[in-house]
């Protein structure tokens, strides 16, 4: 497969940062992946929470029923005057919000307005007990339907975050540190690749240097040979010896590179 | 943030059922009237039409106070196909049983997704 890499120049200072990239990476991976497990825990408890509610739930309807079907056998119906009645509610929800690990779910709480004596007069000739009865067997439900709505708002939202947060993970996972390691590895082997040249370079000067430092040498040698012929020369026809060694002198002076 | 605003306000908690689990709810307090006289709660009877249903679960969904939706399961039956495709937090739809139609977990839409989580 042709690695996907992250178009870079590869020098080292972007092989830094890359790493860095990568370390940034896998500690987001870790994290998050831990995330998701704390997450996924909570949504184990709540999904369990749910199932139960909701089979208590029948049960707590039931009772309810069973009182407004006992204000019926005494008042007769009252749905219509109910009906009528309701104008403004008197059992509102409010909205808290709790935090697991950095979400915020949503959680309702019962809100019983006071002095809610909405259907005072209900059953007032007969059956206003069973009313009230009936009244609270219903609020009590209410209670409980709303415990159980946010229950299933927080399993709604959660589910969503859990699949947000694991697709990332995942995407980090097999997409983005691989991507960083390709990288850096397309980074090394070119950095490698340029020390080589350059090391190969070096060789091929040194060995340019030494060549010519030997020709030089040989040069002087020559010289000094000739030089030394040429001393001998003079001072065998009587020439001044001081002249021949100024020349050796001169010729000494020249720079010998290695 | 924008999600914590948006559920500030939802306070109100509707109400679709049959005339006795409505009456019921109501006498509990839910029952709500706005200045444009629209109701909080629908009581279903044998002249009701699915379409009504279905307008009035659309807009109980769609208004900004609402936080609760409670649905009789007999009638969420009837409108199940709208029911599986909502999926948005809020407001939140809860199926409750009533005093004619018994409470059965394997109809209700959350339900079966906690079960099909559960099964992997």
């Amino acid at each position: 497969m042709a690695a996907v890499r992250d178009n870079v120049f590869p020098t080292r200072m972007n092989l830094t940062v890359t790493k860095t990239r990568l370390k940034g990476a896998q500690t987001g991976h870790s994290l998050l992946k831990r995330k998701s497990e704390a997450l996924t825990t909570r949504f184990r408890v709540i999904l369990r929470k749910i199932e139960d509610a909701k089979l208590k739930m029948g049960k707590v309807m039931q009772t309810a029923s069973f009182s407004l079907a006992e204000v019926a056998y005494i008042t007769g119906d009252i749905g219509y005057q109910v009906r009528e009645n309701a104008k403004r509610a008197t059992f509102k929800v409010a909205a808290k919000q709790e935090n697991v690990s950095g979400v915020l779910l949503p959680a309702f709480e019962a809100e019983v307005r006071a002095g809610a004596g909405q259907f005072e007069l209900t059953g007032l000739g007969r059956g206003g007990q069973q009313v009230q009865r009936a009244r609270t067997a219903y609020v009590a439900a209410v209670a409980m339907l709303v415990e159980l709505a946010s229950l299933q708002t927080a399993f709604v939202i959660l589910d969503e975050i859990i699949k947000v947060t694991n697709r990332r993970v995942n995407a980090i996972e097999y997409v983005i540190i691989p991507r960083i390691e390709n990288t850096i590895a397309h980074i090394n082997s070119e950095l490698d690749e340029q020390d080589r040249e350059e090391f190969y370079r070096l060789k091929k000067i040194q060995s340019k240097k030494k060549e010519r430092a030997a020709r030089a040498q040989k040069e002087i040698d020559e010289a000094a040979r000739r030089a030394i012929a040429d001393g001998n020369l003079h001072q065998a026809v009587g020439g001044d010896a001081p002249a021949a060694r100024d020349l050796l002198a001169e010729q000494a002076d020249e720079d010998v590179i290695f | 943030m924008a999600q914590h605003a948006a559920h500030k306000n939802r306070t109100l908690i509707a109400a679709i059922g049959d005339e006795d689990t409505v009456t019921g709810l109501l006498l509990a307090g839910i029952g709500d009237v706005n200045a444009q006289q629209q109701a909080n709660f629908l009581v279903v009877e044998a002249k009701t039409t699915q379409e009504q249903i279905e307008d009035t679960f659309l807009a109980f969904t769609k208004r900004p106070d609402v936080a609760i939706v409670l649905i009789n399961q007999h009638i969420a039956e009837s409108i199940r196909g709208i029911l599986d495709e909502y999926d948005a937090a809020f407001p939140t739809v809860l199926e409750i049983p009533s005093k004619d139609h018994p409470y059965d977990p394997e109809k209700d839409s959350v339900l079966k997704r906690v079960q099909l989580l559960f099964g992997d």
